[in-house]
């Protein structure tokens, strides 16, 4: 009788968590299935079944050239986010092995400024970057998608670190390592997957940040962000090549999630059991 | 050369004070136990060898040289950690080997180094393993091989066999043991484990409280403890520490006398007693009484003695080994 129980258990389990996960993909499978329709077709209605036209792919890419905006969207996440490890990586290793009784206050701090609103900075930002000349430069918006994102950066690797026994640190100062050599040799490579997982999710973060994206770049710049906004057009909207433009975008960073979930969820999930 | 000097030493952390104030000196090829009950602050000041703590006072020197402020890497030592504390992603080989690469040497030589340390330490088989692939035993030698291949002044030991079963430890206390005559190096060994202190030991220091109780060699603790902490703390099975009547019919506040110091019979004797629990191993007899007008008390003979809970037996204690203590705690002559 116990065991009928739990494969029952087992299957109502299942089927909702198919479900459950059906309804959070199900906006991104329609716009998949849309983009692969005409303009007409996306505007008759609510329609599962495609005509399989790749005209709207050829229109986005005729329109705005799509590489540009994806090479500059590689070169902002994954520069932001190795700019963002040589500032977290010393960061996180001092609040984990050298803690003081500030250093909790210090991470809810920086984490506090994640709560803020974005726009309620806007003003400021867009002034500093107009008269520093960064506006619309890969540069400029590599600076600030590393900073936005090094809040949470900083607090995972602190999470990480801090599993990492500070017995084996120390075993490398009797061993005559510096503190570089301590980080390069000992910490780094013991908190590689730790390291891999927070790269990962901010290389995800940074690819979809919209506001900051969109409100300092213009062409040169401009990512894939930018790219889908451009087709919200006072023209109206025009949802088989917006959702041409979207799957576009999203599409390489779903492959890379796609190869990556269990470093992903081992991430997010790292020290919610011992 | 490995002298190392430690002048009024003192470590606190924030307003609570760990170590008040310790002089030490540990001669050069001496193998010293700091010994001490959980808490007493041995592990703290072998840190502060180490360099791994800073001193709240005093000075630490090493072979005449003030290394108080010097980072651990610069005062030539080497530690060997309660957990091992290998690095998880480098080779047994790796491990033994990234001293020498901190040190700047050229690769032939590390290899040289590597090779000899593995043939002292039986690791020749296992490095290209990694600590995850080793038994307990194998990875404390991996830890001592790390040590070795430093050369240093002094070898530094936390508590190292604390992780090993019965068995292994004393195995691995005979191997430390002879590595030592074999270096003739410095060796500074911390335990709670008065037994390794007692086997291992040119030197003793008995610790508590962050406080010195007593310095010596092992039977020097032994025979003649300066006080009530270092009498009950060295020898196993306990002293007995016996007050009142008893103790002043000695003209002392409390007396003790070890549990292989007292005579047994079963028809006459000093102190009476009931047969509690009696412990038969063969080679010795360890027997728990209450004696009349004393309390427990503690014997053990060597070989089998015949008796069973509820038996009378008569104690003397031998009279040369017993050790009188005043109300302070101090030691009398005895």
């Amino acid at each position: 009788m116990a065991r009928a129980v739990t494969t029952q258990h087992k299957t109502i389990a299942t089927v909702a968590a198919w479900i459950v996960a059906l309804l959070i993909f199900f906006p991104i499978l329609y716009t998949i299935i849309t983009s692969f329709k005409s303009e007409q077709e996306a505007i008759q209605g609510f329609n599962l079944i495609p005509s399989g036209t790749f005209e709207s792919y050829s229109e986005v890419q005729a329109q705005s050239g799509y590489f540009k905006f994806f090479l500059n969207s590689v070169i902002l996440s994954v520069g932001s986010t190795v700019l963002a490890l040589l500032v977290a990586v010393p960061a996180a290793w001092s609040m984990a092995f050298s803690p003081t009784k500030r250093t909790k206050d210090i991470l809810m701090w920086m984490l506090s400024t994640k709560m803020m609103p974005a726009v309620a900075v806007l003003f400021p930002i867009y002034l500093i970057f107009r008269d520093t000349g960064l506006l619309d430069s890969r540069i400029g918006l590599t600076v600030m998608l590393m900073l936005i994102n090094l809040p949470i950066v900083v607090w995972m690797l602190y999470t990480y670190f801090r599993e990492i026994p500070g017995e084996i640190l120390e075993a490398a100062r009797m061993d005559g390592a510096s503190l570089w050599n301590e980080i390069i040799y000992v910490l780094t490579p013991m908190a590689v997957p730790g390291i891999a997982s927070t790269m990962l999710l901010n290389i995800i973060l940074a690819w979809n940040e919209a506001f900051w994206t969109i409100r300092l770049t213009t062409t040169n710049a401009a990512p894939l962000t930018a790219f889908i906004s451009s087709f919200s057009s006072p023209q109206g909207l025009f949802w088989a090549k917006l959702s041409a433009a979207s799957t576009l975008a999203i599409a390489p960073i779903l492959i890379m999630g796609w190869f990556s979930q269990k470093q992903l969820v081992r991430g997010l999930t790292f020290g919610a059991v011992k | 050369m490995g002298n190392i000097t430690l002048k009024n030493v003192s470590k606190s952390f924030g307003s609570t004070t760990i170590i008040p104030n310790i002089d030490l000196n540990i001669e050069d090829g001496e193998f010293v136990v700091f010994v001490g009950p959980s808490g007493c602050g041995k592990s703290t000041l072998l840190r502060l060898i180490a360099g791994l703590e800073d001193t709240s006072g005093g000075t630490i020197s090493i072979d005449g040289r003030d290394v108080t402020r010097e980072a651990p890497a610069k005062r030539k030592l080497a530690m060997v950690f309660q957990s091992y504390a290998l690095y998880p992603h480098m080779t047994v080989a790796k491990n033994i080997a990234f001293p020498l690469k901190m040190a700047g040497e050229d690769q032939a030589t590390i290899d040289k180094k590597v090779k000899d340390a593995a043939r002292i330490l039986n690791l020749t088989n296992y490095l290209e393993r990694r600590p995850g692939q080793l038994s307990g035993g194998q990875r404390q030698r991996v830890a001592i091989g790390r040590a070795i291949v430093r050369q240093p002044s002094a070898f530094l030991f936390d508590e190292p066999l604390s992780n090993l079963d019965a068995a292994l430890r004393g195995t691995m206390r005979l191997e430390i043991s002879e590595l030592h005559q074999q270096l003739k190096t410095t060796m500074v060994y911390v335990t709670h484990d008065q037994v390794e202190a007692m086997t291992m030991a040119d030197k003793i220091v008995v610790l508590n409280a962050g406080n010195i109780e007593q310095v010596g060699s092992p039977m020097e603790l032994y025979k003649t403890p300066k006080n009530l902490f270092v009498a009950g703390f060295i020898g196993s099975p306990k002293m007995n520490m016996i007050e009142g009547a008893p103790a002043e019919k000695y003209g002392a506040k409390t007396i003790g006398i070890r549990p292989e110091h007292l005579a047994i019979s079963t028809t006459s004797g000093d102190w009476k007693a009931t047969v509690g629990v009696a412990e038969h191993l063969g080679s010795d007899t360890f027997l728990h009484v209450q004696a009349d007008g004393i309390g427990t008390i503690n014997v053990r003979a060597d070989g089998e003695v015949a008796v069973r809970h509820g038996d009378t037996v008569y104690l003397t204690p031998d009279k040369s080994k017993l050790h009188r203590f005043d109300a302070d705690g101090k030691a009398l002559a005895q």
